[in-house]
């Protein structure tokens, strides 16, 4: 058992766990930040990207010890109260999403690739930087054209800043 | 069409819980004192379980039992059923092997579970799962068709000689025989479709509860049909009574057909609450998905096609061998015959077809729908047939379609379908246009000269949607009945609630059942709920499969509005002194017509419930519902033209352009269904180039990850043109078809033919994989 002190979405939190247990499950057993999700055991499916130090990981690939004091962003913490961030809105707006089990991975993904390429996106390149995200549902061609959408949408949102 | 109603593309109303993390699916929903469960599955594909010694385990920390698939047959619980029967020819009955939840003596595929171990926590009982020894005496397995089939092959089930389980034909085979003696030309096809893996991103889950002072259970499950559930688990496993057992089916991260079944885990999950007398809660993980969820296709088939000399089809024959896996799973027998065979016809004209189906046990994984579920078997046939007929006959292969299509409506084809509407003719050229089909052999020379092989294919594609006619499936052996109930519920201030036995897990039932409601009411579709996948809030209803949702479900929920308008109007004119007859709906309001006269909804609504001023005799409240049981399938078709290119060197495949073109009768809100398409593409093109299940000769699975099993990801896909030529369908007052499943039936011939077009020749197999292709243009050399 170790205890493990880290910062998810802004608050400084604690818990002791057991040494396997991995960050997605510290999320969503400890601290019920259910928007995260499980869909692989081999860490291919991309559904529990979070954001560890502003950078997308899959929270399957990290032991909670490696998590000790990082600075974590889920889901949950990406709106500003009832106003959403815009690559949620872009989602909703594009359809980019069906069932909402890759949704959450997606999303943090593609805040993370926008923010990589300073916005400047063509199709090609949403495409290949979204192999690490498997969506069963909506064959990929309204998550590409929300994550086109949204890096319009964050390049306006942080003029405005 | 107002701007939320029948034609608009409104935003989801569901979606704002998704994006923002709030969905609520079973994995994430804890009890109190919940336990958790892990299955001890057998390694071996065939085997006798000799011993289970839980002794060790036992004792381990957190550990709250061991159980058994001899405790499980001890206590009654019964075998999983097959919903649908089937005869051979000869008129016997299907032979279907039993099936208990967990094995207590013989594992028939890899994966088969049989004992689960129940613990304080997840990793205490996968860590107690690890002490418990099973003994096993292994036995030989077949793994595939050809294997099953071998005289002296090794045996699953005592009730299926040959492991054969039955083996069956439609049409008339005299009319073919002597159609073929006649035929100027025949085309002939061997083809196999392979064996996918549903792969929903969420993967299976359930929590049971038994509350001992009520002796009512609670399941929550990941299913496309909770009251299908609750009627199999009461009926039939002995587990709780119907009115002791409430099923809920929450948030559902996608089904695609592996989520209609009752699973052994769900069973166990239910019978173990009890025995513990805590709730007991299972999460699969993928590994379990790959070897336990119900997998899809897996045909090998023989089919001929016969020509007259002005190249109409005049007969079909079609011999095809199903994989059923080590058991009948729920709805797998109807799969490959009444959902297969039924649609040989496809687009065409065909005076005689004789299709056998002979079903085979394997030691793998059972088999049953998987998103389109015998139809891509089907579409998949008869496209391949017509590309490589024109190519034999020499003649263009839209021009070989054209020439053979249906035009007149109704039309009853040799194999029990009527197709009630469509328009072939216009859903292909719209999709020659799209694609500058033109232009095609300029682009095909253009590519050749910078060393690249072009090619183009077609699928003109029909499936039968809507399922179903309850008399007519049950006189095709269905055990249930198929149409689908709702209710719709204005409160007493005006706000709606629509309770429907569809369950949504992908399709956006919230907000296309709301723009049905908004469409007739005038309400805006925030002011309603629709309200799914819990068997204590909604009475009855069959669930989600087969493109049936807006179809039957949606043409239920008008039904029940009928009923709520008709009484509506009756306390409007009371309140207003005006003759029922003419009042009018209109925004929300209700009116009299040609004068300025008119009541809003939630005052109608408020006077059904105050009681204090309505019509002599009328029953206070304004909640109506309907059953709706559909009188004919629906008929969904399109035309889907590939045009792509292949690397000789590489024998990668590159998508120039993908055209499809659907009729799906009036559609609600395009924009969802145009979704709907994206991904069912999407599924079809993963069949033709990148999935397969693999299992080698002993029955091991060995595409059981995502690093084996290639799923399509957003740089194996193209964008997708899409068109629609809607036909109304005649057999509801919707006009609606279905389009949940076009995409997947339609998409694998397409690519297919186009790739054996750009390579010039016709043997390759699903998935065309580079390494295929390269040997395909290469030789096996």
């Amino acid at each position: 058992m170790s205890t493990v002190k880290l910062t998810v979405n802004g608050k400084g939190v604690s818990a002791d766990l057991e040494d396997r247990t991995l960050l997605v499950h510290l999320l969503r057993d400890h601290f019920n930040l259910t928007g995260t999700h499980v869909g692989c055991d081999t860490s291919q499916c991309g559904a529990c990207v979070v954001h560890i130090d502003g950078r997308a990981v899959k929270s399957c690939t990290v032991l909670v010890g490696q998590a000790n004091g990082v600075n974590v962003t889920t889901i949950e913490g990406i709106s500003k109260g009832d106003e959403l961030h815009p690559m949620q809105a872009a989602f909703r707006d594009n359809h980019g999403l069906q069932c909402g089990y890759c949704t959450p991975g997606m999303i943090m993904s593609a805040i993370d690739i926008v923010h990589r390429h300073s916005g400047q996106l063509d199709e090609d390149t949403v495409r290949h930087e979204l192999e690490g995200n498997i969506c069963r549902c909506t064959g990929y061609h309204n998550i590409v054209k929300s994550v086109l959408d949204a890096a319009g949408r964050m390049k306006v949102a942080q003029a405005a800043e | 069409m107002g701007v939320e109603g029948i034609g608009a593309s409104v935003v989801r109303k569901e979606d704002r819980r998704f994006i923002t993390g709030k969905g609520r699916y079973v994995d994430d929903i804890k009890l109190q004192g919940m336990t958790h469960a892990h299955f001890i599955r057998s390694p071996h594909a065939h085997a006798k379980v000799k011993n289970i010694d839980s002794s060790v385990a036992m004792k381990m920390p957190g550990v709250v039992g061991v159980l058994t698939g001899q405790e499980i047959v001890d206590d009654k619980v019964g075998n999983l059923i097959c919903g649908w029967a089937i005869s051979s020819k000869d008129g016997t009955p299907m032979k279907m092997g039993a099936w208990p939840a967990m094995a207590p003596e013989t594992v028939r595929f890899a994966g088969q579970a049989v004992a689960v171990v129940i613990a304080e926590t997840k990793n205490l009982a996968k860590d107690a799962a690890e002490a418990v020894i099973v003994t096993y005496e292994e036995l030989p397995a077949v793994a595939d068709i050809a294997a099953a089939i071998r005289p002296g092959a090794p045996q699953l089930h005592p009730e299926a000689p040959g492991n054969i389980v039955y083996d069956w034909a439609i049409g008339d085979e005299a009319a073919v025989k002597d159609a073929f003696s006649k035929a100027a030309n025949i085309v002939s096809l061997d083809l196999t479709n392979n064996r996918l893996v549903p792969n929903a991103m969420e993967p299976r889950a359930a929590i049971a509860e038994y509350n001992e002072a009520e002796e009512h259970f609670t399941l929550y499950t990941t299913s496309q049909n909770p009251h299908v559930a609750r009627l199999v688990l009461s009926a039939f496993y002995n587990i709780a009574q119907e009115h002791k057992l409430r099923v809920i089916a929450p948030d559902v991260g996608g089904g695609f057909g592996s989520k209609i079944y009752i699973y052994p885990e769900e069973m166990v999950a239910l019978w173990a609450s009890k025995k513990v007398r805590r709730p007991v809660k299972w999460t699969g993980d993928r590994s379990e998905a790959f070897l336990t969820d119900a997998h899809g296709r897996d045909h090998v088939s023989k089919a001929e096609m016969a020509f007259d000399k002005d190249n109409r089809i005049v007969a079909l024959r079609v011999k095809t061998h199903a994989n059923f896996g080590a058991y009948m799973s729920l709805f797998s027998s109807a799969v490959p015959t009444y959902l297969y065979a039924t649609l040989l016809s496809g687009q065409y004209n065909i005076p005689s077809i004789y299709a056998e189906v002979i079903a085979v046990y394997t030691n793998t994984t059972p088999v049953d729908a998987y998103r389109g579920a015998g139809r891509p078997e089907a579409s998949f046939l008869i496209e391949r047939m017509m590309e490589t007929a024109a190519r034999q006959l020499k003649v263009d292969p839209a021009d070989l379609r054209r020439k053979n299509f249906i035009t007149t409506f109704p039309h009853q084809t040799p194999v029990i379908m009527a197709y009630d509407i469509g328009d072939f003719g216009a859903s292909l050229d719209v999709a020659l246009k799209a694609i500058d089909y033109a232009g095609f052999p300029a682009r095909k020379e253009k590519a050749k000269k910078e060393g690249k092989l072009r090619g183009i294919g077609f699928s003109c594609y029909i499936e039968a949607c809507g399922i179903a006619p309850s008399k007519a499936v049950g006189s095709l052996g269905a055990g249930v009945g198929l149409w689908e109930s709702a209710e719709v519920r204005v409160n007493p201030v005006g706000t709606i609630e629509v309770l429907t036995g569809s369950h949504s897990h992908g399709q956006g039932h919230e907000t296309t059942f709301a723009q049905l409601v908004a469409e007739r009411l005038g309400v805006p579709i925030s002011q309603v709920q629709i309200v799914h996948g819990d068997t204590d809030k909604v009475q009855f209803g069959m669930g989600t499969y087969g493109s049936r949702s807006l179809a039957v479900g949606g043409t239920a929920i008008v039904k029940a509005m009928e009923k709520v308008e008709a009484k509506g109007k009756k306390i409007a004119a009371h309140l207003l002194e005006a003759s029922e007859g003419d009042i009018v709906i209109e925004n929300g309001e209700f009116k009299v017509t040609g004068t300025d006269k008119s009541i809003a909804l939630p005052m109608v609504a408020l006077a059904a419930y105050t009681a204090h001023n309505l019509p002599d005799g009328m029953e206070p409240g304004l909640k109506e519902t309907a059953f709706y049981d559909p009188t004919n399938f629906t008929f969904p078709a399109g035309a889907y033209i590939c045009e792509l290119e292949v690397d000789s060197g590489t024998g990668k495949t590159s998508f120039v352009n993908f055209v499809a073109v659907d009729d799906f009768g009036r559609l609600i809100n395009p924009m969802i269904v145009e979704g709907q398409v994206h991904g069912g593409l999407a599924q079809g093109i993963g069949q033709a180039l990148l999935e397969g299940a693999v299992y080698d000769s002993s029955g091991q699975l060995v595409t059981a990850s995502f690093m084996d099993y290639t799923m399509p990801r957003a740089d194996d896909l193209p964008s997708f043109k899409l068109s629609h030529t809607p036909t109304l369908c005649p057999g509801n007052p919707l006009g609606v078809k279905g389009c949940g499943e076009a995409g997947a039936i339609g998409a694998s011939a397409a690519v297919i033919n186009a790739i054996t077009d750009a390579i010039g020749h016709n043997k390759l197999e699903m998935p065309a994989t580079p390494d295929r292709v390269w040997h395909a243009i290469h030789g096996n050399a």
